[in-house]
């Protein structure tokens, strides 16, 4: 091939990727960028919507709610998931692999509401924990964990943690062993040579499944609505509340603008180790 | 995992194709495209009809008009025949030019309670746009077994202590403003701007008191798991379902009275099948249509159509004979402008972030 004709063919192998991307996303955020600015019942142009939500000490709470509980729920699951995945992909011979991570995505199988009512009443004061609690007697009387932070966090952390093992696995698996063997050589112990060696290098990693764990959670809407009790407003159910009667487009698509901008501004704290090249 | 979120995306992408495809197909003359609530899914309701008429009937749930407006503005003039609204929402479809008028000599006007024709909701310019057809009441709501019945005739309830931890509250705002307007001594229509800080003060003492703010399925939930023994804002919408697995769940109208709510159905201009499309509102208006929809396996609700064809037991549960009195007692939903509408909205927003 000529190499006049090299960009004609590059750009021809990237047209309906880039075609995709402007009609699913560039046209639609376009699209409710501008309709953020046309308040309902108001004429011409306005930032109210923007305004009120930096004014308003409700509305700003939805983010700082929002922020709190994406936060918790990455640390804790990235806590949990990382000795699950370094059991299956060290612990696990490697026949039983598949099969193991296989049965650890098999509760997903099922429908995300579903699961989500389940939890519900596994933690209701009536739930399998408080009864059990009570049964043993370390409880004289239920604890209330439905309709609480906890419960969204909870719900949360059982679905990330196996996106998180996922990520982190396959990275541990991408690891030569001979890393492990030459720290030992030169006198690391197992902690030195995890802290030190296995750790940085398992790091894009655990940033991708971070990341990923940050994006989907701040966006959700079913999870702090049936588990959280709407005991307080995470964006998406703010998000939310501008539809549902009211038909505030303009209200939700201020809301979704900013929520968006918070997810660039993740990504852009996350970028140095959101490779796709290995390292 | 991140194949199976694609393949949640894809699957909710196919489902959305289909019901396009399903919106596109249903402009067969034997079939009928009606935008309703979780109650009028009911195979119960609906079978009849079509076994009747030998049409399909396509249904497409939506909750809030808001969204219901939205699905129309998608849609395409003549992609829908009918719709249930809130009763005091048909104005908003009126404005936006959307319904057609019907003919009252063809529905049971005669029929209906008289509180619950809602004129001036549904009739403009001397033209109907809406019939009632389903009714109840946003209330107290409660286990009788787990509190005292006698509490519970009072709106004070509502920042009662005793009940502090054990009340839930129905995650609407306009209905349960209304209580709180009401247990402050203010008739719901007369709801202005200068009475939101009083009306803010007893959300904040009742949000003080609750363990959560639920929607429709999670306050049912809530009620028969026990995790809640008051939900503010519930009625027999949410007790008469779960009735026959506790029948210790009841409502009450209390002395200051209860807010009214009301859905009706309307008919589109651009209906393609208008008469199937009025058919249809006679059916459910009829005395076995009433019958099915107010026992709906979504919710149960009062029938619009004093002559509903309900048997003993879901008259019982309803509460029927006491109708006249509860009718007397209830005042009608907040229906505030645009405006006061935002600051409501607003006001609810703030006692739910309230700690």
């Amino acid at each position: 091939m000529s190499a006049a004709r090299q960009p004609i063919a590059a750009w021809a192998s990237v047209s309906p990727a880039l075609l995709w991307t402007l009609a699913f996303f560039a046209v639609p955020f376009a699209a409710m960028g501008v309709a953020s600015l046309f308040p309902k019942g108001e004429a011409g142009l306005s930032l109210a919507h923007y305004t009120q939500f930096f004014t308003n000490p409700s509305y700003w709470r939805s983010l700082t709610n929002s922020l709190e509980v994406t936060l918790i729920v990455t640390a804790i699951s990235v806590l949990l998931a990382y000795p699950f995945a370094w059991i299956l992909a060290f612990g696990v011979p490697e026949r039983w692999q598949r099969l193991a991570l296989m049965l650890a995505v098999l509760p997903f199988w099922t429908s995300y509401v579903v699961r989500s009512y389940s939890w519900l009443l596994v933690l209701a004061e009536k739930g399998i924990i408080n009864d059990s609690l009570l049964g043993i007697g370390l409880l004289s009387e239920p604890i209330q964990i439905a309709n609480t932070r906890a419960a969204t966090v909870i719900g949360f952390v059982h679905f990330f943690v196996m996106l998180l093992t996922l990520t982190i696995f396959a990275n541990l698996k991408q690891l030569s062993p001979n890393y492990r063997k030459a720290a030992a050589d030169l006198g690391a112990g197992p902690v030195r040579s995890f802290i030190h060696v296995i750790l940085p290098l398992t790091l894009p990693g655990i940033m991708v499944g971070a990341f990923l764990t940050f994006v989907l959670a701040i966006g959700d809407y079913i999870t702090p609505q049936i588990l959280g009790g709407n005991n307080e407003l995470l964006m998406p159910q703010l998000i939310m509340m501008q539809i549902g009667r009211r038909g505030d487009f303009a209200g939700a698509s201020a809301l979704s603008i900013i929520l968006m901008l918070v997810v660039t501004l993740a990504y852009f704290l996350c970028a140095r180790w959101l490779k796709i090249e290995r390292a | 995992m991140r194949s199976f979120y694609l393949c949640r995306l894809l699957a909710g992408a196919s489902v959305g194709i289909l019901a396009l495809c399903g919106a596109g197909a249903a402009s067969a003359a034997d079939e009928l495209n009606a935008l309703v609530w979780c109650d009028h899914s009911d195979p119960n309701l609906l079978k009849p009809f079509e076994d009747a008429t030998g049409a399909k009937v396509n249904v497409k749930e939506f909750e809030g008009t808001g969204a219901g407006l939205a699905i129309i503005e998608q849609s395409q003039p003549g992609d829908w025949d009918v719709m249930v609204i809130d009763s005091i929402d048909v104005r908003r479809g009126v404005d936006r030019g959307l319904f057609a008028e019907l003919p009252e000599d063809k529905l049971p006007f005669a029929d209906l309670f008289p509180e619950v024709r809602m004129d001036g909701m549904t009739k403009f310019d001397g033209k109907r746009y809406g019939i009632t057809e389903k009714f109840g009441y946003n209330t107290i709501g409660f286990n009788k077994a787990k509190v005292d019945p006698a509490d519970m005739q009072s709106l004070s309830v509502l920042t009662n202590d005793k009940y502090k931890g054990r009340v839930a509250i129905y995650d609407y705002y306009l209905p349960v403003i209304g209580l709180a307007a009401m247990s402050i001594g203010k008739k719901t229509p007369d709801i202005t701007e200068a009475d939101l800080p009083a009306i803010k003060e007893v959300l904040l003492k009742m949000k003080a008191n609750a363990k959560a703010v639920t929607d429709v399925v999670s306050s049912q939930t809530a009620l028969a798991t026990g995790e809640a023994d008051v939900l503010v804002g519930g009625g027999e919408w949410v007790s008469a379902v779960i009735a026959k697995e506790n029948p210790d769940l009841d409502f009450s109208v209390p002395a200051e009275g209860a807010i009214l709510w009301s859905q009706s159905l309307a008919m589109f201009k651009d209906s393609k099948n208008p008469d199937l499309a009025l058919k249809f509102i006679q059916y459910v208006l009829s005395p076995e249509g009433q019958a099915r929809l107010a026992t709906s396996a979504c919710y149960w609700g009062m029938p619009a159509n004093t002559k509903a064809a309900l048997n003993d037991e879901q008259k019982t549960i309803l509460r029927f004979a006491e109708q006249p009195e509860f009718l007397k007692r209830a005042q009608p939903y907040p229906a505030p402008s645009e405006d006061l509408d935002k600051k409501m909205q607003d006001v609810w927003t703030e006692m739910i972030q309230a700690q």
